[in-house]
């Protein structure tokens, strides 16, 4: 009684235990994207954190898969190469039997859900939020699944921290038919927003663009920040001793 | 697993029964249940000319609105004011403490109270609580000095901030405040934003609902904004409204009054030792 009464309590059992993951070790932080007028705009920073440190400064969280669309990963780095290198055999595989077609985003899109909730029934997820987004056949997409396999499709998306600070106002402010600069604004508006209230967010980002013509990602920069308010200079002003 | 003795009906008062089981999950791992936060958002700014103070107007219990509207914008002295976040209970006792403290400070120094006055009163009571007071607030006013805006964690730790937000709809109307905030605003406009920030906490957080409460405080001057917006109307009422019908028909009515069944006599014997 007392062994069946063991097994039960422990259902992973001790061998598995050291092949799960358990906790995301090197993680990147939120990835923010849009539908625009001609395609779509995905922004993430560049950051890769050890737990609280800054430790990875060049880490690009965005990159093409196949012809169509751009995949856009927070979470633990290493998961997301091995999603890398799933895509692509996947691409590959599709490139191989020559019949004039490839996989566009829906199709990728609906490959990652599969691929993140069989992991996740297995008890070992892929511990990455992904961004999937593309225009195929003047069709743009765009499409989110998370860590646990809850995937939707949505004309804005964002992982992680970007849900709570950049959706409230992509809600806002997003509308049908952005132009290009609008949506790099509206972008940027959001990342800024993130590089403030985040703290593992580094001030270092690249934005991708995904249209009909192809993909181009753009050369890291930096944005602009504010910090000269009054309060800011001298915040004791009449309440010596505080902060 | 050999199985307790025949279950017994309880005879009555407390039954532990469950103790056992959560000790059981709790050796397991399974953490018990945590505190639920009462959801809201509140935020302040400074503008030109003072402070504007903003807060939803939503009270949860647990997954239940309890209060469609309640009012979290609390008074301290008639040129401070204090938005509360937390265990309703919580804040509104800590902000009726402090306001009655106040008043008597008043009464003592014969002058308009100070805001970091009613700061550190706030902050050393929740610190003196540990944690345990668990109120989060925006307190802001105009005085001798100028206009302030401070807010005060429930441990007792403070910010001086030129925009502040607290809540659970926080990371949303600080989301607005981030990308709109500049320094100068005119009224309208702080009035205006301040109306966003709250909103967005409204439409994009779980916990704060209804409609959104204004208060402007300027040199000698303040005004409240109860209900400023309502931006949650109730969509379908009936026009013809309703009617009850009347459940029970009068027959008879008959009053009969109360006969004195006590004789007052004027100079009676006295009483007996």
């Amino acid at each position: 009684m007392d062994s069946n009464e063991a097994k039960q309590h422990n259902l992973m059992g001790s061998e598995s235990a050291l092949e799960r993951t358990l906790y995301p070790y090197v993680t990147g932080s939120s990835v923010v994207a849009i539908k625009y007028k001609d395609g779509i705009l995905m922004a993430a920073d560049m950051g890769g954190s050890y737990g609280s440190t800054l430790r990875y400064k060049s880490v690009e969280r965005l990159k093409p898969t196949g012809k169509h669309s751009i995949l856009g990963a927070s979470g633990e780095i290493s998961d997301f190469q091995e999603i890398l290198r799933s895509l692509d055999e996947l691409i590959l595989y599709d490139n191989m039997w020559d019949d004039g077609n490839s996989l566009g985003p829906k199709e990728v899109h609906s490959y990652l859900t599969r691929m993140m909730y069989n992991r996740r029934n297995k008890f070992n997820p892929l511990w990455n939020s992904l961004i999937l987004g593309g225009v195929k056949n003047g069709q743009k997409y765009l499409g989110m699944v998370s860590m646990i396999g809850v995937n939707f499709e949505d004309n804005h998306v964002a992982t992680g921290f970007g849900n709570h600070l950049a959706r409230p106002i992509l809600r806002d402010e997003w509308h049908e038919n952005l132009s290009f600069e609008d949506g790099v604004k509206l972008l940027e508006k959001c990342m800024r927003v993130l590089l403030y209230r985040d703290r593992s967010a580094v001030n270092k980002l690249q934005i991708a663009k995904i249209t009909e013509e192809g993909i181009t990602i753009s050369q890291p920069y930096a944005l602009k920040t504010f910090w000269g308010f009054v309060t800011f200079e001298n915040p004791t002003v009449g309440a010596v001793g505080s902060w | 697993m050999a199985q307790a003795a025949v279950e017994v009906p309880p005879k009555g008062g407390f039954s532990f029964d469950l103790c056992r089981r959560n000790e059981m999950l709790s050796n397991k791992g399974v953490p018990p249940p945590s505190l639920r936060k009462t959801g809201t958002t509140i935020v302040g700014l400074i503008f030109q000319d003072g402070v504007i103070l903003g807060a939803g107007t939503r009270a949860t219990e647990g997954p239940i609105v309890c209060d469609k509207n309640c009012e979290k914008i609390h008074y301290m002295a008639p040129n401070i004011y204090c938005c509360g976040a937390g265990t309703a209970a919580d804040t509104e006792a800590v902000t009726d403490m402090v306001s009655s403290q106040l008043q008597l400070h008043r009464y003592h120094t014969g002058r308009e109270s100070r805001v970091v006055t009613a700061l550190s009163l706030l902050k050393s009571h929740h610190f003196n609580y540990q944690g345990y007071v668990q109120a989060a607030l925006v307190l802001g006013g105009v005085d001798a000095n100028g206009p302030h805006l401070h807010t005060i964690y429930p441990h007792g730790s403070t910010d001086t901030l030129p925009f502040a937000t607290m809540g659970s709809g926080s990371l949303a109307a600080m989301a607005v405040f981030e990308s709109k905030y500049h320094e100068g605003l005119r009224k309208e406009e702080g009035i205006n934003l301040v109306c966003e920030a709250i909103c967005s906490g409204i439409f994009n957080d779980e916990g704060s609902g209804s409609n959104v409460d204004v208060c402007v405080i300027t040199k000698g001057h303040k005004e409240y904004l109860r209900n400023h917006q309502s931006p949650n109307p109730r969509t379908y009422v009936t026009s013809k409204g309703f009617s009850f019908p009347k459940k029970t028909e009068v027959l008879l009515t008959r009053v009969t009054s109360l006969q004195e069944k006590v004789e007052v006599v004027e100079g009676g014997d006295a009483m007996e030792e």
